[in-house]
């Protein structure tokens, strides 16, 4: 991909994630945050494509150790993300009906 | 254009990362609202799973044991830490996760380095800056995080450290950082892995010296802005690999994460500059913590407290950090049911930072099924609090604390309280009358109208519900 077309993708990107953002109650500050934390877990990928055509002891060390790092970031956030917002999820009035466990 | 062996090339895999960057979206757009967050949540983790689903499918991708491993042991820690992770230590898990992210980024950035060192030809400037830049905000990110975490944790002080001359060995350290990646970049025929190296040093020394001055109290607004800049990071690196999922993903994290950020800001009426270059405790003004000397002060009993409450038309529980760290959210709630079957009004008025987090506390009261109506923040409680009967403060200290309002001196001047004080009678459950985060004392103990009852939140708040059910 040409250099001015990723400078297109993050100006875009950026704006997206200013509009996106916009006045949270801050009960969901908390929450929200770890869900974006998650989100930047992606650059796991970065070490997948690293350890995938590494041909170093050296690189694959670092590699895999970014790949756990990674994984860390996004399993834990999005996890622990599904935990805070579970809280919510129960319906305020009626006292049964509640689905999951 | 970058390493042409590390082009992640192929028309099927960028499809699939428009996929998922498209659910990266929706996902965080639905997180911003409480009846569509959770569902926000999945829907961004589904967009995960297709981006790595598609990194694998890459041609020319080799080493599966080592990827495999390395997102098994990943997962396992993942999954286990979230399982076990107490809803009061959600903040430091935060830290820790960012933190771990930061650290994936700069070890991803020295693995391309020494790539693009190996194939031995001019690594072009477009890919070795993003690599210089997510190399330094990735440390940056990973030391500022665990140091974040340590402090929330406990297990270093989470009063502001105050190293001498702190600003100038921060600014030194950054010069320094910044001639280094110049001087590698200008050699980018053939770049010096020391200096890299040297580089990713300096930047951690600069991760731990930035957030270790910082108060524990403002801990958050810290974790969210690392968690801007590792996005950022993240960015970066995509810049470098050529990778359209990190770049849209990363800077979604970037920019949603800076605006997060500055709203919780707000809320403390903090400037993040203010944070990152001046702790609480950097300029000890009036009211210094434990300068010894008695207040009056007036203490009061469980059942006391019970009475005063059974008799109450209206009450406003104002709950803190110390019902968090007591475990207290069910015995309140206890004493809340107790009230309420005998027809007293009762809610919650949440401080935006109540906790150690913005909306912390609203998910610790959940948990304990408070009703979310109940729920009230503080602008909208504030008017209220003068035709209050009694405001029972449980664990919470410097939100309540009158000086923000009245003493302009105050290191806490200007921060918005919950104007407890404006109740007709306010119960104080708390160990003892030392101060808190901000490390100054609270004029409210020593009120008129303040009772003080010393006793472990939950212990006092069982005590109260099943006085109450005496009554």
């Amino acid at each position: 991909m040409d250099l001015i077309v990723e400078l297109t993708v993050f100006v875009l990107a950026a704006f997206v994630g200013f509009e996106v953002i916009s006045k949270v109650p801050t009960t969901l500050h908390t929450p929200l945050m770890s869900q974006t934390n998650a989100i930047h877990g992606i650059v796991m990928l970065g070490g997948l494509i690293v350890v995938g055509y590494a041909d170093d002891g050296l690189e694959y060390a670092i590699g895999t150790i970014a790949i756990a790092f990674g994984t860390i970031n996004i399993v834990g956030g999005f996890m622990v993300t599904d935990r805070m917002l579970g809280m919510f999820s129960r319906k305020p009035k009626p006292k049964g009906g509640e689905g999951d466990s | 254009m970058s390493f042409a062996v590390l082009e992640p090339g192929g028309d099927a895999a960028t499809a699939l990362y428009i996929v998922a960057f498209s659910l990266f979206i929706i996902g965080v757009r639905r997180g911003t609202h409480p009846t569509t967050a959770k569902q926000g949540n999945l829907i961004a983790a589904v967009g995960m799973a297709i981006a790595v689903a598609a990194t694998l499918l890459l041609d020319g991708i080799g080493n599966w044991g080592l990827i495999v491993g390395g997102l098994a042991i990943g997962a396992a820690i993942g999954i286990v830490a979230s399982l076990r992770v107490q809803m009061t230590e959600m903040p430091q898990m935060v830290a820790l996760y960012n933190g771990v992210g930061g650290g994936a980024v700069a070890l991803i950035a020295w693995a391309e380095i020494r790539h693009g060192i190996s194939l031995g030809h001019e690594i072009p400037l477009d890919t070795l800056i993003p690599v210089l830049f997510s190399a330094v905000v990735g440390s940056v990110s990973f030391w500022g995080s665990n140091v974040a975490f340590a402090k929330l944790q406990d297990l270093i002080p989470t009063k502001p450290l105050a190293v001498p001359g702190q600003q100038v060995i921060n600014a030194l350290l950054l010069v320094g950082i910044v001639v280094a990646c110049v001087s590698i970049a200008i050699n980018n025929d053939d770049p010096s892995q020391a200096a890299f190296i040297a580089v990713l040093i300096a930047a951690a020394l600069l991760g731990n010296l930035v957030v270790l001055p910082i108060g524990g109290a403002d801990m958050p607004v810290v974790i969210s802005l690392l968690n801007a800049f590792t996005g950022l990071a993240a960015a970066a690196a995509g810049f470098a690999l050529d990778n359209v999922a990190l770049i849209v993903a990363g800077t979604l994290v970037g920019s949603s994460g800076t605006i997060l950020t500055l709203e919780m800001a707000t809320a403390m009426n903090r400037s993040v500059a203010n944070i990152l270059f001046a702790g609480f405790g950097a300029a000890p003004s009036g009211g210094g913590a434990g300068d010894g000397e008695e207040r009056p002060h007036t203490s009061i009993a469980a059942q006391d407290a019970a009475i005063k409450l059974a008799y109450a038309d209206s009450v406003v529980i104002v709950p803190g950090y110390g019902l968090a760290v007591a475990q207290a959210q069910h015995a309140i709630k206890e004493v809340a049911d107790e009230l309420e079957q005998r027809g007293v009004g009762v809610s919650y008025a949440i401080h935006p930072v109540a906790g150690r987090m913005p909306g912390h506390m609203n998910v610790l009261l959940a948990e304990a099924d408070v009703p979310y109506e109940q729920l009230r923040e503080m602008e909208e409680i504030n008017p209220e609090l003068p035709r209050t009967d009694v405001c029972v403060v449980v664990g919470a200290n410097d939100v309540t604390n009158p000086a923000a309002k009245n003493d302009p001196d105050s290191p806490i001047a200007g921060m918005p309280i919950i104007e407890v004080s404006e109740a007709q009678q306010v119960i104080v459950i708390k160990r003892s009358l030392s101060p808190g985060f901000a490390g100054i004392d609270n004029d409210l103990f020593y009120e008129p109208n303040t009772s003080m009852l010393f006793a472990d939140a939950k212990q006092a708040a069982a005590e109260i519900a099943a006085e109450i059910g005496r009554l």
